[in-house]
């Protein structure tokens, strides 16, 4: 299911420091032709539709239409990102459209806890950084052949 | 009118790239949930050291959880490590490291609790035993002050995981530091010491971005690249072919650039051809489990639970008469019906999604059908967009189930990959423990000082994303721990640099030589578009390699064939012609690719029996042979001979039935 960039809403993230499609495709398929200032997925049947590029684009200039080979014409399936949901709109052939929204973080972007200051004391036990601070055992098994 | 050439891809190659030479102590070479394990524990153990972690990708959004998941699928939670084994080493049909499989178990919980609370959406069981969203559970407390999952299976628990890669990123990028992250540079190759023996001294690769090409030393490496896709040819071969099951840009660069420095590989004839729903991939599990559907043959018969198939899982006993059938065996029943004309496989949705409606209100109902397109829309979207394209509600129509192309993998039902060391407890045997100047380094291959994780760790499989990212930081302190111990090393390459570059930018240079000799740039008798080889690849190991085309089944006569074509395929390598950036990365993957296959194939010609039914059959040996077969297969190649050694290893039980 191949993405696709509609012409006249891609400006080529001119007024971005990048190429927001560019930037996140996993598979490097998103590219900008300079000239043109627009973006193209330069290999479709390399798409894994993660629908990374559509979820990324600040102008929503990206759909992803069916693969050719096993998906009739006619639906479509679109994200909306925000802060703490996802909101998709799922249609069908038939026109039927079912939408859903689901959480996606329940902390503020870029407030991950890194443990920056955490360092752990002894390098020769097996005990994980974070498990080493919470004082845990290491479990043995129960019994051995 | 005529349309004039240009080479596909916007980044043109140039001959001769910029070089960029550093050196570090710790390289980290993969970006996915095993990288990211490594680079949020790293500086915890090794703040003061020099570490770099280089992603083909971008961090955001790279390897199998780019997209997102649904569930977790290992959570130990109120079940024992030695359980988990257990059940490990049943669907793995016996023979598995047991040491590895422990270790994870004890530590893969505490990755979980720490994607809660970097805000990763995790279900939870309510007082009234009601099932609330990772939003709403909030209120019932996080798993590790003790609020209950939602459990699906006895080791798999729910999440709202759209966002799963960012967040896990996020926290790498933030423990790690963005100074020391390269994006969009693909290691190709890893470099042996010049002056030791069998010691890793660090890795070259080049930017997709920008003619350079990278030469990186360094005292320990970690190489978590993920698995390998596009190695058979897939059930669909147009635009469709990108909606591979696992994710289509792992291109078993971590195998073979490991094994092309010497390291033992382990169980690589070991593959896994998951079931999924037809075409669109999407996942079955959350079906299967959460709403209690069951699979039906073309005759519309529940073929899993009749007498024939009780008769078929009992000569596969112990493990296939285990409570949970091995992954295996439930392909091996699926298949059975399909040639005996009894297909299509159908997952009768309808009657699951009816017998639970009778049983709840309209607004659970809705709840449930919400939940049922988000196990789509979280980890497969294109599934979701296959059941609009064609009207499909599951309430009203069946939707038909298929095995896909096969994969190589460690970390999901599959258990091909690296030898390494297990930890270093009086409990792990000794032949599982690899050691260096006396000490033992959890996670090292057998090549000292390059270590691997997730998908890169052998006979282990069942991880998933949870357990890479806990092995990702196992190794993490391992490689501290082997830095400290060897600070004194000094890495030195056997090459130039302008050696490296030249063996980099080889497709380039082969491409601008002799690109001007035909009109149509990919048709030149001079050289072979990645593409090319990559459909030569494809078609050479679904034919003679047990691919779909003939259910899975090879015999010695194919395998001797495929070998050779593998050979002259190894040869045009050298043939492969790059003209853009885009194109010299598929030129690399590609080799990989092939390299990784032939591991795969070498190792299955070496076991002779058929220890998977259902992923692969080796006709000349039908069934299992416990009495020659009860024990890992291992090989070698030897970079200075050119030459490999294959031979079987030792199983050690350790957990009792």
């Amino acid at each position: 299911m191949p993405s696709f960039v509609i012409a006249e809403k891609c400006d080529g993230c001119k007024g971005g420091d990048k190429t927001a499609c560019m930037y996140i495709c996993p598979n490097d398929l998103m590219v900008l032709d300079p000239n043109a200032m627009k973006a193209y997925n330069q290999e479709p049947d390399q798409c894994w539709e993660c629908f990374s590029c559509v979820k990324i684009c600040p102008t929503q200039a990206i759909e992803v239409r069916g693969y050719a080979d096993f998906v009739p014409l006619g639906s479509s399936i679109i994200p909306m990102l925000g802060t703490e949901d996802v909101m998709w709109t799922c249609k069908f052939r038939n026109g039927t459209i079912k939408r859903f929204k689901f959480p996606i973080r329940t902390t503020p972007e870029g407030g991950a806890n890194a443990y920056p200051s955490l360092q752990g004391k002894d390098l020769d036990s097996e005990l994980l950084s974070t498990e080493e601070a919470d004082g845990r055992q290491l479990p043995k098994p129960i019994a051995t052949v | 009118m005529a349309i004039p050439n240009k080479p596909l891809g916007e980044i043109k190659a140039v001959r001769d790239p910029e070089v960029e030479e550093r050196e570090v102590d710790i390289l980290i070479v993969g970006g996915g949930m095993a990288a990211c394990g490594t680079a949020f524990e790293i500086k915890k153990w090794a703040g003061d050291k020099k570490i770099l972690l280089v992603d083909k990708a971008a961090l955001e959004r790279s390897g199998a959880v780019a997209q997102g998941l649904s569930a977790i699928n290992t959570y130990i939670g109120e079940n024992t490590p030695d359980d988990y084994v257990r059940m490990v080493r049943n669907d793995l049909m016996g023979i598995v490291r047991e040491d590895l499989i422990f270790d994870l178990g004890c530590h893969v919980d505490d990755s979980v609790y720490l994607f809660e609370e970097w805000g990763l959406p995790i279900w939870k069981m309510s007082e009234e035993g009601k099932k609330l969203d990772g939003k709403k559970g909030q209120k019932m407390g996080t798993l590790k002050g003790g609020a209950k999952p939602v459990r699906t299976g006895k080791w798999q628990i729910m999440i709202n995981g759209e966002s799963y890669k960012r967040i896990v990123a996020e926290a790498a990028k933030l423990a790690l530091g963005d100074e020391n992250i390269l994006e969009r540079v693909f290691i190709v190759r890893l470099l042996l010491d010049a002056n030791e023996e069998n010691r890793i001294a660090g890795a070259v690769g080049f930017s997709v971005r920008e003619n350079k090409v990278y030469i990186i030393k360094c005292n320990t490496c970690m190489v978590a690249c993920g698995g390998a896709v596009n190695i058979y040819q897939p059930r669909s071969v147009g635009e469709g072919k990108g909606r591979a099951w696992y994710p289509i840009w792992n291109a078993g660069s971590t195998y073979t650039m490991c094994m092309e420095v010497g390291a033992e590989l382990s169980m690589m004839e070991n593959r896994f051809t998951p079931s999924r729903y037809k075409d669109g991939y999407g996942p079955v599990g959350a079906w299967f489990l959460l709403f209690k559907a069951k699979t039906l043959n073309g005759l519309g018969e529940g073929y899993v639970g009749s007498d024939a198939a009780k008769a078929e899982l009992q000569k596969y006993a112990p493990y296939g008469t285990a409570a949970i059938t091995p992954t295996c065996l439930r392909n091996h029943l699926m298949l059975f019906e399909m040639k005996e004309g009894r297909g299509p496989i159908m997952m009768d949705t309808i009657t699951a999604l009816k017998e639970l409606g009778g049983k709840i209100d309209k607004k659970e109902f809705k709840a449930l059908e919400s939940e049922a397109w988000e196990n789509f829309l979280d980890m497969t979207c294109g599934q979701a967009n296959l059941w609009c394209g064609t009207n499909t509600e599951p309430d009203k129509k069946n939707s038909e189930v298929m095995p896909t192309e096969p994969y190589l993998l460690g970390s999901h039902s599959g258990c091909c990959g690296l030898w390494t060391s297990g930890p270093d407890f009086d409990w792990v045997p000794d032949a599982y423990k690899i050691r260096y100047k006396g000490k033992v380094y959890n996670r090292m291959t057998t090549v000292n000082g390059l270590f691997t994780s997730g998908d890169g760790v052998g006979c282990s499989g069942h991880k998933f994303s949870s357990g890479s990212h806990a092995e990702g930081r196992i190794a993490a302190k391992a490689m501290a721990k082997f830095v400290r111990d060897n600070a004194d090393f000094k890495p030195a390459l056997k090459q130039s640099a302008q050696e490296l570059v030249d063996i980099v930018y080889k497709p380039v240079r082969t491409f601008l030589d002799n690109c001007a000799y035909t009109t149509a740039i990919d048709i030149n008798p001079n050289y072979l578009k990645p593409a090319g080889m990559t459909y030569r690849l494809m078609k050479a190991t679904h034919e003679y390699g047990a691919g779909t085309a003939t259910y899975y089944m090879t015999t010695n006569k194919n395998l001797e064939i495929v070998m050779d074509m593998l050979q002259m395929m190894r040869e045009d390598c050298e043939k492969l012609a790059a003209g853009d950036l885009h194109e010299l990365m598929r030129c690399w993957e590609i080799f990989h690719r092939i390299w990784t296959v032939e591991s795969h194939l070498r190792h299955i010609q070496f076991r002779k029996e058929t220890r998977y039914p259902g992923f692969y059959y080796q006709a000349d040996y039908p069934g299992q042979d416990d009495a020659n077969w009860f024990c890992f297969v291992n090989s070698k190649y030897d970079p200075k001979a050119n030459t490999w050694d294959i031979f079987k290893k030792e199983y050690i039980k350790i957990i009792p039935d």
